[in-house]
């Protein structure tokens, strides 16, 4: 029991311990060589013949290749979906409705495994949180949004509400089945079609639930998935007979969304982009705060909208914080997603590296000091290393842009009142985290800080019941509860 | 929750307490369970786990003869291989001590003998005292006293802390074991108080359980003792051992004690100065381990010692 001081960060290898690189096998996935739009109960070719290919971001090898749809092509799926609402949809009993989901929600289970190694090749995240994050979360979308499906005259009691028809639904890259799951479940729960439109990067596991949408044999046109980039979203956000819009993704193209949806008067729900704080008060549980915080910012690389990138510490423990934090990042195995072991997976792409990796120049640019783990990373795919800026100021642009990687900013407060004010002092307001073991202070805090979602002595939970959206540039509408079968309805007038 | 006051008994300086969050920590301690080793790493690891073993016998009923037994098998947990190392100490009632001590003789297995009105300490401090000078005079290499949790959940925090200084005196060069008995303290902030105040109070280790009782060790509980232990070490430069037991029968649980302690405190902390594992059952399911790493497939229950 010597005097020796404590060597944290050292690793179990030094000790001739090695964790297995426990990868995940991939025969269970059958990646074809081409994939064509999902368009009335079929896959089909593009009217364009364009196509594009999808990589496994962790290695920069070809997946597959993926057909790109034209604006010809969003119109057949369009008019797909809307002969389908009026042919079946619209007409089915809400208890039939839910049968499909109940069916999806289970094929999505039985086959998780299999969704769970494709999202991890596709998009890069370790297979450990696709396998207990991901999949699990997608099917209690479509459990959840099952039950309702028979129940919405419970769920909105004295209005008398109908489903939109078509509703366009453009997703993001950093959860490309559970934001699908997100956008399908309350709008075919409510009696919408679809017309859905997963990122270019990661079009994969949508197109797995398209088979599985065709295997549960829902009516045909009812869901319909259309690859391709941003000329493939604008044919749908302009489309005459898409009568609701829900879009994930960045700000930029949100307010391009919002400009167009405005135009026509047509309901739209944004859910876009964060700078979430993250507020770490003296008296907080140190230990679990620092798991909180890693947690926060470094699940799924950090590109997660509601990521706690903004840590706020209160002043009379930021370095011994700061120090501990340092430490448990040296912990952090960044690899193969498909390992087991593997904490940090590939960057997503090569545009949002360079991304990332030219705003943390800024930041150290403007005289933020920069922490990076002396961990190795993998030649080939885009990998970025956890890091840590601190010495943050408020007009730094790396305290006030989005980064969407595994990058945290560190700033300090003095008093809860600074704290708020510095929280707040921001262009977006999605989500927060607050960790103190004083009650009161937690509501304070709450109460006050402008954000969709705050946690408290936690970070990124998530549950179908409890609705997700944002303030300000991080969008409006809320998804999930119900909050999210809301924007799925419209008031058909009068009273039932 | 009450930040006590506990000043460390070396320095007199004061130890800050912090605060325990139960849902985090129960997600950390599970999500560490999950790691996975490799095939060729698994001898070491459970070779270490053998190493940092404290076999343990705790029965009204124990004899010289049993006793005898247990000390062999700490020797040479298996007979037909000479590669498996000794394990780290034998843990028995005091009585037994000299005949631990005997038959451990010319090995490098220690003796360490709980003391001090174990189980429960609710004896006067004189007594106890008495009791642990009797063991380490006796031969033992190591005492494990428990808690006085009635004085510490009472908010006596002061007489606590009192009873393990005067313990520790009365170790002489003894090292001091102090069970917190965690099952009994009801709450993760309670675990990480009382972690602290064994600590300040000069523990050389800090142990979970008395195995008396059926609430015992834990993967959480052992991670919030070990986060008490880098805690301690960062505030005073003093680095305290921990000993996990009760309820680990497994060779895959032992590992998830490894993961735990290697990513909490780092490896300095794999070694039987600084970690154990007090069990009984554990060892015979590690040696099957290793014999099934040898040959290939699983052998049966008496192919090892039954001790």
């Amino acid at each position: 029991m010597g005097n020796s001081n404590s060597k944290d960060g050292s690793s179990l290898e030094d000790f001739g311990i090695e964790y297995a690189s426990a990868v995940e096998s991939t025969s269970l996935v059958n990646i074809k060589d081409k994939y064509g739009l999902f368009i009335d109960g079929n896959f089909v070719e593009s009217s364009s013949g364009k196509s594009f290919k999808t990589l496994d971001p962790s290695t920069e090898k070809p997946l597959s290749v993926v057909t790109e749809a034209s604006s010809d092509d969003v119109d057949r799926a369009v008019r797909a979906a809307s002969v389908s609402y009026e042919k079946y949809w619209k007409k089915m009993p809400g208890a039939d409705r839910a049968r499909y989901l109940f069916r999806i929600a289970r094929h999505l289970q039985e086959r998780a495994r299999e969704f769970a190694v494709l999202e991890t090749l596709d998009g890069g995240k370790p297979i450990k949180e696709s396998r207990d994050v991901d999949l699990p979360l997608a099917a209690a979308h479509f459990f959840y949004h099952a039950g309702w499906a028979d129940k919405l005259e419970y769920a909105f009691p004295q209005r008398k509400l109908e489903p939109h028809g078509v509703v366009g639904q453009i997703i993001p890259w950093n959860f490309p089945l559970l934001m699908a799951a997100w956008k399908l479940a309350p709008a075919l729960a409510c009696g919408n079609t679809v017309v859905l439109k997963p990122a270019e990067t990661t079009p994969l596991t949508a197109l797995l639930l398209a088979e599985v949408i065709r295997d549960v044999d829902l009516p045909p046109g009812v869901v319909n998935i259309v690859t391709g980039a941003g000329k493939t979203g604008s044919a749908i956000v302009e489309h005459p007979e898409v009568n609701k819009l829900a879009f994930t993704g960045s700000t930029e193209v949100g307010k391009l969304i919002q400009r167009s949806a405005v135009r026509r008067n047509l309901p739209l729900t944004l859910e876009l982009g964060g700078k979430a704080p993250h507020v770490i008060f003296e008296d907080a549980a140190l230990d679990q705060a620092i798991e909180g915080v890693i947690n926060g910012i470094f699940f799924n690389q950090g590109h997660v909208c509601c990521a706690g990138s903004r840590l706020l510490v209160q002043e009379s423990i930021a370095d011994n914080f700061i120090d501990r934090l340092q430490k448990r990042i040296e912990l952090l195995r960044v690899g193969n997603p498909l390992d087991k072991n593997t904490d940090i997976g590939a960057i997503n792409s090569q545009a949002q590296l360079e991304r990332i990796d030219q705003l943390v120049k800024a930041g150290i640019e403007e005289g933020a000091e920069v922490f990076k783990p002396s961990c190795s990373l993998p030649e080939n795919g885009y990998w970025y290393p956890p890091t840590v800026l601190t010495g943050v100021q408020q007009s730094h642009r790396v305290a006030r842009e989005e980064i969407f990687g595994p990058v945290l900013v560190v700033q300090t407060f003095r008093t809860p009142e600074e704290a708020l004010e510095k929280a707040n002092n921001t262009p977006y307001g999605l989500s927060a985290g607050v960790w103190t073991e004083k009650g009161s202070l937690i509501h304070w805090m709450t109460e006050r800080l402008r954000a969709g979602v705050i946690w408290a002595n936690t970070f990124n939970k998530f549950d179908p019941t409890s609705p997700f959206g944002g303030y300000k540039e991080s969008g409006f509408g809320r998804e999930g509860g119900m909050h999210g079968l809301a924007a799925y309805l419209k008031n058909s007038g009068g009273r039932s | 929750m009450s930040t006590s006051n506990i000043t460390f008994r070396e320095t007199g300086s004061s130890i800050k307490v912090t605060p325990v969050d139960e849902v985090s920590l129960e997600a950390r301690a599970a999500s560490l369970a999950t790691r996975s080793i490799k095939t060729n790493s698994k001898r070491a690891a459970l070779h270490l786990a053998i190493r940092c073993m404290d076999l343990t016998t705790l029965e009204g009923a124990d004899t010289p003869e049993k006793v005898a037994s247990l000390c062999q098998k700490a020797k040479r947990p298996d007979p037909s291989n000479h590669d498996v190392p000794s394990v780290a100490a034998v843990c028995i009632y005091p009585e037994m001590v000299h005949h631990a001590v005997e038959a451990t003789k010319g090995s490098n297995v220690k003796v360490a003998s709980v003391a001090g009105a174990f189980p429960s300490g609710l004896s006067t401090i004189e007594a106890r005292t008495a009791d642990i000078a009797d063991a380490v005079k006796r031969g033992a290499d190591e005492i494990d006293i428990v808690l006085n949790r009635s004085a510490f959940l009472a908010g006596d925090e002061q007489r606590a802390f009192e009873e393990i200084v005067a313990s520790k005196d009365a170790c002489g060069k003894a090292h001091l074991k102090v069970i917190l008995e965690v099952g009994e303290l009801g709450s993760y902030d309670k675990i990480r108080q009382a972690s602290m105040l064994a600590m300040a109070a000069g523990a050389d280790f800090i142990k979970t359980s008395t195995g008396k009782i059926s609430q015992a060790s834990s993967l959480p509980r052992v991670l919030c003792m070990a986060e008490a232990v880098r805690d301690f070490a960062q505030q005073t430069n003093i680095s305290v051992g921990i000993k996990a037991a009760g309820g680990i029968r497994t060779a895959k649980q032992a590992w998830h004690y490894l993961v735990v302690i290697g990513e909490t405190l780092g490896t300095e902390w794999l070694s039987p100065e600084m970690f154990r594992i007090g069990a009984s059952s554990l060892l015979n399911d590690v040696l099957l381990q290793l014999k099934r790493l040898d040959s290939g497939s699983y052998s049966g229950p008496d192919y090892v010692t039954v001790d």
